[in-house]
C-alpha cells in the first residue's frame, strides 16, 4: 500500500511538472518578436493575408486561451499543425523519435560497455601504471562535454582516418525496406546486416560523443563501489577458498557494486538524451534535435512546443522508470521500512 | 609534510592535486593575459579579410605564408588573431554568465534550505520543472526569443544554469541548519537573516566557489554550442563557436580552421573543471 501511494504520488508530481513545462514554453515563444506567419509567406503578401493565416492558426488570440485550447487538444491527441511543413505535429515528432531514441540506447550501451570495462580493469590491475592512466583518462573524459567530443571525432575519424560517416543517419541512395522508423531494431530483425553496418557506420561517431562523458561516470561510481565492496568479509572468504582475483571481482563483488551504478545511470541518460540536440546537428542526424533546431530558426510554434514536451515527458518518464526499479529492486524500500 | 610522514598514501593524492591547481590556474591565468591584450598582442586584425589569402595552412606546412601562423579561414582572416580575440569573448562570458548565475542560483538555494516552508516547495518545484527541459534546446529557444547578442546568450545561460547551483545549496543549507552551532547562535539572539548570512553562508561557500569554477567551464562551452547553432551571431565577431562552425563546414579543405579553436576550447573546459575538482580537494577535509 506504501509503494502504491509512493507511486501516485510520484504520478502526481510528474503531471505538474509536465504542465509547468508546457506554460513556460507557451508562454516564452510567444514573447518572440516578429509575426511567425509573415516569415513564412512569400515577401508579396498583403496584410490581409498575414491577418488571415495567423487567424487561422489562432495567433491572434489572447495567450492563455491559446493556451487553454492546445491543452484542450492534446488531452484528444492532437498537439496543433506544424507552421512550416503543415503536417500535424504529432505525426512528425513520432516520426523522428525512432532516430533519436536508437542513437540514445546505442550511446547508453556504449557508455555502460566502456565505463564497465575500464572500472574492472582499474580494480583488477589496482595500485599499478595501468590504473593510473585509466584515472587520468576518465579525468579528462569526465570534464570535456559530449559537443567537444563530438567535433574530437568528425576531425579523427571523419578526416584524418576517414573510417566512419560523419554526416546522417544512412546513406540516402540505398534501397531500404523497413516498414517503420525503427532502422536500427528493423535491419536486426530481418538480419538485413549490409543495412544494419551502413546504419552503425553512419551512428557510431555521435553515439561515442554521447557515451563518453557517461563513460567517465560510470566507471568512476562503478569502481568506487567495487573498492567498498572488495572489503566485505564474503569477498575475502571467497579469496580464501582459492579463487582467483578476476573471477572475485567479477562474480563475487561486481553483482554487489552495481546497484548503485545503475540508478545514476537512469538519471544521466536523461541529460545522455538532452545531449542529442546538438549531436544530432553536429553530424546532421535526422532526429528529434535536429528538427527541433530548425523548427526554433523557422519559429515554427506548435512544432516546438511539441518537441519540448516530449522531451520533457521521455525525462521524466526515463526517471519514473528509475525510481519504480530501484523500489523494486530495494529491499528495503519495497518492505516499507 | 605532515602527510609525507604518516605515508597513508594522501601525501601522494594532495601533491597530484597540487599540480592539477597550477597547471589548470597556469593556463586560464595565461589565457586571461591573452585576453586582455588581444589588441596588441594579436599579429593581424582579426576582422581582416582577403581573398587571395584564404586558407593558407600553418607555418611547417608547405604553402604557408610568414605571419599568419596558424594559417587563415576560407575569407583569408587570420587564425591565430581571432583565437585571441575569441579568448575575450570566452572569458568575459563565463565570468559574468558563471558569476550571476552563482549569485542567483546560490540565493535561491540558501533560501530554500534554510527557510523551508513554503519558499522551498516554490523554489523546489521549479527546480523539478526546470530538470524536465532539454538544456540546449531551451537554451537555443531563449537565444532566439531574446535576439542575437552576448547579453542574450548570458541570461539564457543564467535564466537554464541557476539550478545547479540552487540544488547543492539547498541540500548543504539544509544539513548546516541542522547543525548544534545554528541552534546556539540562534539561542544567542542572532536573527535568522543574520544566522544565514554570518553562519551558513560561510560554510556553504567553498562548495559554491566550486560550483562557480565548474559553471564557468559550461557557460564556455554554452556560448560556442549557441555561436555553433548560428542564432545569435554577426558572423565576422571572433568567437571560437562561430570559428568551430566555419572549421565545420571546410573540414576537408581546411583541417586547421577547425582544429586551433578546438584544441583552445577543450583546453580551456578542462581548465576550469580541473580547477574546480582541485578546489574541491582542497576544501575537503578528509584530504586536508
Amino acid at each position: 500500500m506504501k509503494l502504491l501511494r509512493a507511486i501516485l504520488l510520484r504520478l502526481a508530481t510528474t503531471a505538474v511538472t509536465l504542465a509547468g513545462v508546457a506554460v513556460i514554453v507557451f508562454v516564452v515563444i510567444r514573447v518572440v518578436p516578429g509575426n511567425p506567419i509573415a516569415m513564412m509567406l512569400p515577401p508579396g503578401a498583403t496584410d490581409e493575408d498575414i491577418a488571415r493565416l495567423t487567424a487561422h492558426y489562432g495567433l491572434d488570440r489572447p495567450i492563455p486561451q491559446q493556451f487553454l485550447i492546445w491543452v484542450g487538444g492534446v488531452l484528444r491527441g492532437d498537439f496543433g499543425t506544424s507552421i512550416t511543413n503543415r503536417q500535424p505535429v504529432l505525426d512528425l515528432v513520432l516520426g523522428r523519435l525512432p532516430a533519436t531514441l536508437e542513437l540514445s540506447l546505442l550511446a547508453l550501451v556504449i557508455a555502460v560497455l566502456l565505463g564497465g570495462a575500464a572500472a574492472l580493469t582499474g580494480t583488477r590491475l589496482g595500485g599499478t601504471r595501468t590504473e593510473a592512466a585509466i584515472d587520468v583518462a576518465n579525468g579528462v573524459a569526465l570534464s570535456v562535454p559530449d559537443f567537444l567530443w563530438g567535433l574530437v571525432l568528425v576531425l579523427v575519424f571523419g578526416v584524418l582516418f576517414p573510417i566512419f560517416n560523419i554526416s546522417g543517419r544512412v546513406t540516402p541512395s540505398l534501397d531500404l525496406p523497413f516498414v517503420t522508423e525503427f532502422y536500427l531494431f528493423e535491419s536486426l530483425l530481418r538480419l538485413r546486416f549490409d543495412l544494419l553496418a551502413d546504419l552503425l557506420s553512419h551512428m557510431i561517431l555521435p553515439a561515442l560523443a554521447l557515451a563518453i562523458p557517461l563513460a567517465a561516470i560510470v566507471a568512476q561510481l562503478l569502481k568506487q563501489s567495487l573498492k567498498e565492496t572488495m572489503h566485505l568479509d564474503y569477498v575475502t572468504l571467497a579469496r580464501t577458498r582459492g579463487y582467483g582475483e578476476t573471477r572475485v571481482i567479477t562474480r563475487e563483488a561486481l553483482p554487489n557494486a552495481i546497484l548503485p551504478t545503475l540508478t545514476l545511470v537512469g538519471v544521466q541518460f536523461t541529460f545522455l538524451i538532452g545531449g542529442t540536440v546538438i549531436i544530432e546537428r553536429l553530424f546532421s542526424y535526422e532526429g528529434l534535435g535536429n528538427m527541433a533546431i530548425d523548427a526554433v530558426i523557422n519559429r515554427d510554434l506548435p512544432l516546438i512546443q511539441g518537441i519540448v514536451i516530449l522531451f520533457a515527458a521521455l525525462f521524466t518518464a526515463v526517471n519514473l522508470t528509475v525510481d519504480l526499479t530501484y523500489a523494486a529492486l530495494n529491499p528495503r524500500l519495497r518492505h516499507g521500512g | 609534510m605532515a602527510a609525507e610522514l604518516t605515508g597513508d598514501g594522501r601525501g601522494g593524492l594532495r601533491r597530484r592535486a597540487g599540480l592539477r591547481l597550477w597547471l589548470a590556474g597556469g593556463w586560464l591565468a595565461l589565457m586571461a593575459l591573452v585576453a586582455v591584450f588581444a589588441p596588441w598582442l594579436a599579429p593581424k586584425d582579426p576582422l581582416a579579410q582577403d581573398l587571395f589569402l584564404g586558407r593558407l595552412p600553418p607555418f611547417w606546412q608547405e604553402g604557408a605564408e610568414p605571419g599568419y601562423w596558424l594559417g587563415t579561414d576560407s575569407l583569408g582572416r587570420d587564425v591565430l588573431s581571432r583565437l585571441m580575440h575569441g579568448a575575450r569573448i570566452a572569458l568575459l562570458v563565463a565570468l559574468v554568465a558563471g558569476t550571476l548565475t552563482g549569485l542567483i542560483g546560490s540565493a535561491l538555494g540558501l533560501l530554500a534550505g534554510y527557510y523551508r516552508g513554503w519558499t522551498d516547495t516554490v523554489i523546489s518545484r521549479a527546480i523539478d520543472i526546470w530538470m524536465a527541459f532539454p538544456p540546449v534546446l531551451f537554451s537555443i529557444l531563449l537565444v532566439a526569443v531574446i535576439g542575437p547578442g552576448l547579453t542574450a546568450i548570458i541570461v539564457a545561460i543564467v535564466v537554464i544554469d541557476w539550478t545547479r547551483f540552487a540544488r547543492v545549496v539547498r541540500a548543504e543549507a539544509m544539513a548546516q541548519g541542522a547543525m548544534d552551532y545554528v541552534t546556539s547562535a540562534r539561542a544567542a539572539g542572532r536573527t535568522r537573516a543574520g544566522t544565514l548570512l554570518a553562519e551558513i553562508l560561510p560554510n556553504v561557500l567553498p562548495t559554491i566557489v566550486v560550483l562557480l569554477t565548474l559553471e564557468m567551464g559550461i557557460a564556455v562551452i554554452v556560448e560556442a554550442i549557441l555561436k555553433f547553432v548560428n542564432l545569435s551571431v554577426s558572423t565576422d565577431a571572433p568567437t571560437w563557436g562561430g570559428m568551430i562552425a566555419e572549421g565545420r563546414t571546410s573540414i576537408h579543405q581546411a583541417w586547421w580552421v577547425l582544429v586551433f579553436p578546438l584544441v583552445a576550447l577543450f583546453l580551456m573546459v578542462l581548465s576550469f573543471s580541473q580547477l574546480g575538482e582541485g578546489l574541491k580537494d582542497r576544501f575537503d577535509p578528509v584530504l586536508r
